[in-house]
């Protein structure tokens, strides 16, 4: 067959006006994306299918599943996986890079801050009572003096590009944020699938993650400790993330413990073994600070162990991420990233904040009930995209709803314009269509800070939505970044 | 040594290696039911097959009547019945899911697919032309578990106990492949030795694999104190009890001596005493006394080893 003989994968493929992350802006064909799409030229539309329909049973045989909850049951569930890579040049790369970066700076310079002296607070840069009353701020960590000044170890940024073509921070996840092992377990699916297509095309490798997050936790090991024994600690098989808890320990040879598996006696944390009691120097935890100890937090929590606060605070056991590191990551506090990283790094923010509008400020409120149906309306407090609504998709009766509720508790919400996420050609039902995405690039921080040259890139699967999280029916693409 | 394994690994694994062995062994015993529980008249009774694990009780609460269908559907699909297959194999792939950060991913893929594939069966699969096709699938599936696991799993104390977990399975469950043909058939004693028993013994060892073995041993004939003494004490037969019982003495000194663990005496001792009453005894005399008590007492011991690996390795309390 000759290459005019068949149907070429691209050649229906209409972005419409957004963003295309394979063609570029107003659809004019981005130069370094050339070789990869000429590759996918040279795969028949029907081979390319059958390809993805063994990516998937892949996937299934794997178990490569989260879990959904409803009101009445869990569902186990394989995260869709697009088989069309979405492709980020090594120029905007470059610029992610930095921006990550600077971000995470800021953070761990802030959180440092306000468990210390905050002058952050003093100097009026930041309501006194969006941090100190936040749900996320931990009186506990208050004077504490984490290793290197050192909270998030892990974070992941979630950026979208705009109809403009430029990236910006949608949120901080500073906390627990998951997804990374989807990047490399994709990586790797893709290069049984289509070895042909990634051939000479120059992928930064992100296979070393594991490597690199080990690193980066034995870094933080109490400094008396020659050979820190890490652990993962995780809720456990039922936990949506189990996948990814599994996925981290074996990347890293740790083991991958539940609260059950620990004990802490005088201040220093054990693991149960065939052998007695081992001691445990770093806890990589994929539990919220509420469950880490029942003696401090939440005393229903059987996932944490009794005493393990003591023993942080003795300095005799690190945890990643620090505990209290909810208040950075807050969507009220991100409003005021911008300031923030001013303040700390005397710098301007490389990568912009989606422009917010703060509901527990009058001037917030106001502006957000007078274009209810221009915004998408946020609650601070929720993540997963629970709760959102989205004015100009929303029906007269949800704006209404929306607009009760922001004058009952309008601290709970912000609200932003709608961006115009851009796009990825996507394999669907109908040929290649035009699917949002988002990107979520991690970084690891031990004594400096890495990025992985990568990142989840999260795709919207219903035709127009932009709501990219797996509960709502996203998907996953292979992130290419290129050298 | 300095990475110990944690104790719910142990236990996990340990549990993992029991619940594929005794899936084997179940779909053995159906398929010899299969071939051997007809009677004169060619007809079937499986009620003996829940004597056997005394299940008449809660088989009577399904509120089935215990036709063939019935009865293998009880033991292969249902998922209410703990014990049927795929109850068992849904139960390893759990433990496998729990071990995904120790075993290999291949051994995890594997039992993966083979539950998805038993979730995706009903009763039509069970129907009686397919029924000793399904046992061989089952059977070929456990086998490639054990194949992939030897050439898979890392040697280190999770290696020991995964293979605690399916010696201890297996000396089980051959007592209780022994007790199938006791339940059936100790018949009339002027039917032992009748044609229609001496291929009921030959079914026992076919469905154990050892009719070759047991042939080697015993170039002619074929009678039940030569059979149960084979199943119980021959060393070389890899499913004899005292074969299972030597492999879980090795395993443990070895666990001492290679991984320098403190623990391990009792379950030491209650394997030393069922040696002691093994190698002590004749099939003659056992048989004359009582097959079935005796199989009762080694499965009696089994469940006191279980206990004290429990409480020396798996963080049991003392009371468990």
């Amino acid at each position: 067959m000759t290459e005019t003989e068949h149907v070429r994968l691209l050649d229906s493929y209409d972005p419409n006006d957004f963003y295309c992350e394979m063609l570029g802006k107003n659809a004019s064909v981005a130069p370094h994306t050339k070789p990869v799409r000429y590759k996918l030229g040279q795969i028949p539309v029907n081979e390319f299918r059958d390809r993805a329909h063994d990516a998937e049973l892949e996937l299934y045989n794997f178990g490569i599943t989260f879990t959904v909850y409803t009101q009445k049951e869990a569902i186990d569930r394989i995260l869709p996986f697009d088989v069309i890579p979405r492709v980020i040049s090594a120029q905007d790369w470059d610029f992610i890079e930095r921006g990550v970066t600077q971000r995470v700076t800021a953070l761990n310079c802030f959180l440092w801050d306000i468990y210390h002296d905050q002058k952050i607070l003093k100097d009026g840069i930041i309501p006194k009572e969006l941090v100190l009353g936040n749900p996320g701020y931990r009186p506990e960590m208050e004077g504490l003096d984490v290793a290197h000044k050192n909270y998030v170890h892990i974070n992941g940024t979630d950026l979208v590009r705009g109809g403009d073509g430029k990236f910006y921070v949608l949120e901080d996840n500073a906390r627990s944020p998951s997804g990374v092992s989807y990047v490399v377990e994709n990586r790797h699916l893709m290069q049984r699938i289509f070895p042909d297509l990634m051939s000479d095309i120059g992928i930064r490798s992100v296979s070393n993650y594991g490597q690199k997050l080990h690193e980066a936790l034995t870094e933080m090991a109490p400094e008396s400790v020659l050979d820190p024994q890490v652990v993962l600690l995780s809720p456990g098989t039922y936990n949506s993330a189990y996948f990814e808890h599994i996925f981290l320990a074996r990347e890293m040879g740790v083991p991958l413990v539940e609260g059950r598996d620990l004990v802490v006696e005088n201040d220093r944390v054990f693991m149960k073994t065939v052998n007695g009691l081992r001691p445990v120097d770093v806890i990589y935890r994929r539990i919220n600070d509420d469950f880490l100890d029942p003696a401090v937090f939440n005393p229903e929590s059987t996932l944490g162990a009794a005493g393990l606060m003591g023993a942080y605070r003795k300095g005799n056991v690190a945890l990643a991420n620090a505990v209290g590191t909810g208040v950075a990551d807050d969507k009220a506090v991100y409003a005021y990233m911008p300031r923030i990283i001013k303040y700390y790094l005397d710098e301007d923010q490389i990568i912009d904040n989606v422009e917010t509008h703060i509901c527990r400020e009058k001037e917030g409120l106001d502006y957000t009930l007078a274009n209810l149906d221009k915004l998408v309306v946020k609650p601070v407090g929720e993540a997963g995209g629970y709760g959102i609504t989205i004015g100009p998709r929303a029906s007269a009766e949800a704006l209404e709803a929306c607009r009760k509720e922001l004058l009952e508790d309008p601290a709970n919400y912000i609200s932003q314009p709608m961006i115009n996420l851009s796009v990825c050609p996507t394999l669907v039902d109908e040929g290649i269509e035009p699917r949002h995405v988002d990107l979520r690039p991690f970084a690891v921080t031990g004594k400096s800070t890495w990025v992985l040259p990568g990142g989840l890139s999260r795709v919207a699967l219903t035709k127009g939505s932009i709501v990219v999280n797996s509960s709502q029916g996203g998907g996953s693409k292979d992130t290419w970044v290129l050298e | 040594m300095n990475n110990h394994l944690l104790s719910r690994y142990a236990e996990a694994v340990y549990w993992l290696a029991r619940y594929v062995e005794r899936t084997e062994n179940l779909a053995r015993v159906l398929d010899v039911n299969e071939t051997f529980s007809r009677d004169s008249r060619g007809n079937q009774n499986w009620q003996m097959i829940l004597q056997l694990y005394r299940d008449e009780e809660r088989f009577a609460e399904t509120g089935m009547d215990a036709s063939a269908d019935n009865v293998l559907y009880f033991y292969v699909l249902d998922p209410n019945n703990p014990s049927s297959i795929i109850s068992s194999i849904g139960m390893a792939r759990e433990n496998a899911r729990t071990l995904r950060p120790l075993i290999s991913t291949e051994m995890w893929i594997q039992l993966n697919i083979l539950y998805n594939h038993l979730r995706a069966m009903t009763r039509a699969n069970l129907a009686a032309p397919r029924i000793a096709r399904l046992c061989s699938f089952i059977k070929e599936a456990c086998q490639t578990h054990t194949g992939i696991t030897e050439g898979t799993f890392y040697r280190d104390e999770g290696w020991y106990f995964y293979q605690l977990g399916r010696w201890v399975e297996r000396a089980d469950q051959t007592t209780r492949l022994l007790d199938v043909k006791y339940h059936l058939l100790l018949p009339s004693p002027q039917a032992v030795g009748s044609p229609l028993d001496v291929s009921q013994w030959n079914s026992v060892l076919r469905s154990a694999a050892g009719y070759h073995a047991f042939r080697r041993v015993h170039p002619r004939g074929m009678s039940p104190t030569g059979v149960a003494g084979f199943l119980l004490f021959h060393k070389r037969f890899p499913r004899s009890v005292l074969a299972c019982i030597e492999e879980l003495e090795e395993l443990l000194h070895e666990l001492k001596s290679t991984y320098g663990l403190k623990r391990g005496v009792g379950a030491l001792e209650q394997l030393d005493g069922l040696r002691g009453g093994l190698v002590n005894q004749t099939a003659e005399a056992i048989v004359k006394t009582g097959l079935h008590e005796f199989l009762d007492w080694i499965q009696c011991s089994l469940i006191n080893v279980h206990g004290e690996l429990g409480r020396d390795f798996f963080g049991y309390d003392e009371t468990q």
